[in-house]
């Protein structure tokens, strides 16, 4: 039923930010240089140039500083989730009219494409319109973001207005996307909906210059760029390295400076503890998340007792001091973005989730009762799991031992992507998997459908009224109160009521990179905050580190 | 000579084609398409619908037959399709690495024949001696030691010993440009993974030729070349090398065949875009048009250099007539 409302709906307008960790605070007070080319290594591919049909991080680092956004996350402030700002739009981001459901951007003058052609609200209209409706057989990966989205209007070349068929509070941060890249409407006029794949042309800070498949893309400063002095980098290169070991070895070797991804705990130390000083840290809660997925149709975990035995079974808070020294996960919390406004407090997780009270042998106790209860004290089964060692593996390799622990006897059976996909979408044939959400702009309301049964990404196959009607009440509650009490209530439901499924730990972003890199501030998701307009090298720095 | 040649070449085709079978059947054995990857491979809502089209689009919803008739007709014509992942047709991706492929491939064999021939001859020569010993352990130790292996080595071995010696860490550069136009940035890139790769080949060069030039030094023809008083170099230049070089060739030509395509664990470890590199993409993102033109080639690859070998020995052993 609300399977095509799965990102289209939610309510996420908190203001408030979000105090994420910093294990390094990564720039004083310096005045940027001018100059230079940094060198990102990325650990993916890049499948097409197309945001609006990609959803890899192996596209966004690339080609994102090519294009421009009509608003963003604030570069400066990326930690936090409610703080946007306008990119090709002018003033601050705009407030609705029409009782919420109109939002009047202003366009940018002087705005120009890469090939010369003025950027005028056409653009943003033709852009749009291909990403919320885009015509039969055109692929658009973020139309369900946008279905409240009822017509676009360009009235005049500096004006856009977007009409909604009902007032939503996920509509601004579906527009801050990153994916959400603006496209010249010549472009798309002249050449058709499928050229942005195979070809690039934007009005972000950087002019693409090549792109060698398999090895790397290279962009140069855009001279014309229309935020004032920026950027200051004279170009970057991408360069593709699809092994961890070549992305930390190339930092620690003087053949890249930074990787926007994120390495795990070890890499990180291993970096500090052969540069010193040379590497700068920033650390942050990730918009990831991975979960356990039992499948309600196979037997016993149709059974509520056996799935909440094994949430009970896991030890969260132990399992966050120690995984966290080895692997990109940390933060033990409920389905919301860990420290988000509404989002439950570590407090509660403990007073009212099974598998979240401090008491681990009692919980294991409540475990083993359970399982005895509903007969299976002796379950074998299998855990499916995605052949990616961070943190897949790690993660599911810990949870068998603790299942362990209550008696149980659990095979991994470990595939690569793409079977794993098949495996958990189409085929269906495990018995409980590995499986995680990961967002870009962090939208708690929109982000927990992934928990609901009609939500298109659930894939533990069941079927809840009383869930839907908590979500439905959910997208249209309006106080922040009401809506973290109604938020409380969903998640329970999931997590405890029907454990349908449940919360291992979230992610946890290390991003340790050469310390002549300055001015990049890390951001709660590896989409965010990568126009690299604000990235400068400390020339003399660098010079230190590298010679030559 | 002709007719062996013309024959030669037309058993290329049965042998394609076998290939060709296989390598479509297998692929679909595998679940999962490059469509659930690319719409959903991040975890986040896949639409089922576009899932659809995507599939639509690349003809993977197609009946099976029709899919390998399609397959079959391109590679008839010479028309290797688009890479199902990129959208840029397979020959230009598979072009603009293979450069670098033939030439980790050539310096790596010249790496091993560099090192193999010598003591090979010698240990041979010195048989049971403490040289022959020596390279005994030498190439066993090459033959033990995955080429993945011994280049991680190399790239810490440099890290450490660069950051020891000269107080900044360094590694091999880990993007390729062509010799051609920066021969120094491409060797210090592509001379590591020679080496590494040139050392585990030439183990086993070595050993066979040890082995044949044991077999040749004890033929009578050797014995009686000696007891005319023969110096020991000219019998084994003049009269036994090029006999022992038979198998040697064999050996050559096959790792040489591997080695276009099979690096790829070593590319990995140097981050080299060659074609190793591009079949494990292409594998793991079920690009089933760029996986199976991979296949093709180094099928290709391997029939061709038999091929060589087999005319080679005519040459080495003019006995040897394909008549």
């Amino acid at each position: 039923m609300y399977s095509r409302l799965t990102k289209a709906l939610g309510a996420a307008t908190f203001g408030s930010a979000l105090a994420l960790s910093a294990a390094a605070t990564p720039t004083l007070a310096q005045t940027p240089e001018y100059g230079g080319e940094l060198r990102l290594v990325v650990g993916s591919d890049i499948p097409s140039y197309d945001a609006h049909i990609e959803s890899t991080f192996g596209m966004i680092h690339p080609i994102r500083p090519f294009y421009s956004l009509l608003i963003r996350v604030n570069p400066d402030n990326p930690s936090s989730p409610t703080d946007f700002v306008c990119d090709l739009c002018v003033g601050d981001v705009p407030e609705p009219t029409n009782g919420g459901k109109t939002y009047t951007f202003k366009i940018r003058e002087g705005v120009k494409f890469h090939d010369g052609t003025p950027l005028t609200s056409a653009d943003i209209k033709a852009t749009f319109d291909k990403l919320a409706f885009p015509p039969e057989g055109i692929a658009s990966n973020r139309k369900a973001y946008f279905k409240m989205v009822e017509s676009i209007e360009a009235p005049d070349p500096t004006t856009v207005v977007f009409n909604l068929s009902f007032p939503s509070g996920t509509f601004i941060p579906s527009v801050a996307m990153p994916f959400n890249f603006v496209y010249s409407k010549k472009d798309l006029d002249e050449h058709g909906y499928t050229w942005h794949q195979t070809n690039v042309n934007g009005s972000g800070p950087f002019k693409f210059v090549e792109h060698i498949q398999g090895s790397h893309v290279k962009g140069e400063k855009n001279p014309d760029y229309y935020h004032e002095g920026k950027p200051y980098l004279d170009g970057y290169m991408s360069i593709i390295a699809p092994k961890m070991s070549v992305r930390l070895q190339a930092i620690r070797g003087g053949q890249a400076d930074i990787e926007f991804r994120g390495f795990p705990p070890k890499a990180r130390d291993d970096l500090v503890s052969a540069l010193g000083d040379d590497i700068t840290v920033q650390e942050s809660d990730w918009n990831c998340v991975l979960l356990v997925t039992p499948n309600h149709k196979v037997k016993p975990f149709d059974d509520p007792r056996v799935r909440r035995a094994l949430s009970l079974a896991l030890d969260r808070w132990g399992g966050s001091e120690y995984l966290s020294k080895i692997a990109i996960v940390k933060t033990a919390g409920g389905i919301g973005f860990p420290g988000h406004p509404i989002s439950s407090t570590p407090e509660y997780l403990e007073n009212n989730i099974a598998g979240y009270g401090r008491d681990l042998e009692a919980n294991r106790a409540e475990a083993r009762r359970l399982l005895k209860e509903a007969g299976h004290e002796n379950l074998k089964f299998t855990l499916h799991n995605r052949g990616v060692d961070q943190p897949y593996k790690v993660v599911g390799t810990w949870a068998i031992d603790q299942w362990k622990q209550i008696g149980l006897d659990v095979e991994q059976w470990v595939q690569p992507s793409s079977p794993f996909y098949a495996t958990l979408r189409k085929q269906k044939n495990f018995d409980v998997s590995l499986d995680f959400n990961c967002q870009a702009v962090v939208n708690p309301i929109a982000d927990i459908s992934k928990f609901l049964p009609s939500g298109g990404a659930n894939y533990s196959d069941f079927e809840d009224a009383e869930l839907e009607s908590l979500y439905v009440d959910l997208l249209k509650a309006e106080g922040k109160d009401e809506q973290r009490e109604l938020f409380a209530k969903y998640e329970k439901r999931v997590l405890d009521d029907l454990a349908s499924q449940f919360i291992t730990l979230w992610w946890y972003k290390i991003n340790p990179y050469r310390s002549y890199v300055k001015g990049w501030k890390i951001a709660p998701s590896h989409y965010l905050n990568q126009s690299l307009e604000n990235i400068w090298i400390d020339a003399a720095e660098r010079k230190r580190q590298l010679g030559g | 000579m002709y007719t062996y040649i013309i024959k030669r070449l037309f058993m290329l085709f049965p042998t394609l084609f076998g290939a060709a079978i296989l390598i479509f059947i297998l692929l679909r054995l595998v679940p999962g398409d490059v469509c659930q990857l690319k719409f959903g491979g991040e975890g986040s809502y896949a639409d089922p619908q576009q899932i659809l089209d995507c599939q639509n689009r690349l003809g993977l919803t197609d009946p099976i037959y029709i899919q390998f008739l399609d397959y079959v007709a391109g590679f008839a014509t010479f028309d290797f399709g688009v890479s199902m992942w990129t959208s840029q047709p397979v020959v230009h991706e598979i072009a603009i690495r293979f450069e670098l492929s033939l030439q980790i491939a050539v310096m790596a064999t010249l790496v091993s024949i560099i090192i193999a021939l010598p003591l090979g001859i010698l240990a041979a020569a010195k048989q049971n001696t403490w040289i022959d010993y020596t390279v005994r352990g030498f190439s066993i130790a090459g033959i033990a030691m995955p080429s993945f292996w011994l280049g991680i080595l190399i790239i810490l071995g440099l890290l450490i010993g660069s950051q020891a010696w000269f107080g900044r860490p360094w590694m091999p550069p880990i993007t390729f440009i062509s010799f051609f136009q920066d021969p120094l940035h491409n060797l210090s890139q592509l001379i590591w993974p020679a080496l590494a790769t040139g050392y585990r080949y030439s183990a086993v060069a070595t050993r066979m030729t040890r082995s044949a030039m044991l077999d040749v030094l004890h033929e009578d023809y050797v014995r009686t070349a000696r007891s005319k008083g023969l110096l020991e170099k000219v019998i084994i230049n003049k009269h036994a090398l090029k006999n022992a070089m038979l198998p040697v060739i064999t050996i050559i030509g096959i790792e040489f065949a591997f080695l276009m395509g099979g690096l790829v664990v070593t590319e990995q470890v140097f981050n080299l875009n060659g074609l190793g590199k591009l079949f494990v993409s292409a594998v793991t993102q079920s690009d089933y048009t760029l996986t199976q033109a991979l296949v093709m080639l180094v099928v290709a690859i391997f029939v061709f250099m038999n091929f060589l070998v087999d005319l080679m020995y005519a040459w080495l052993d003019p006995r040897i007539r394909y008549s």
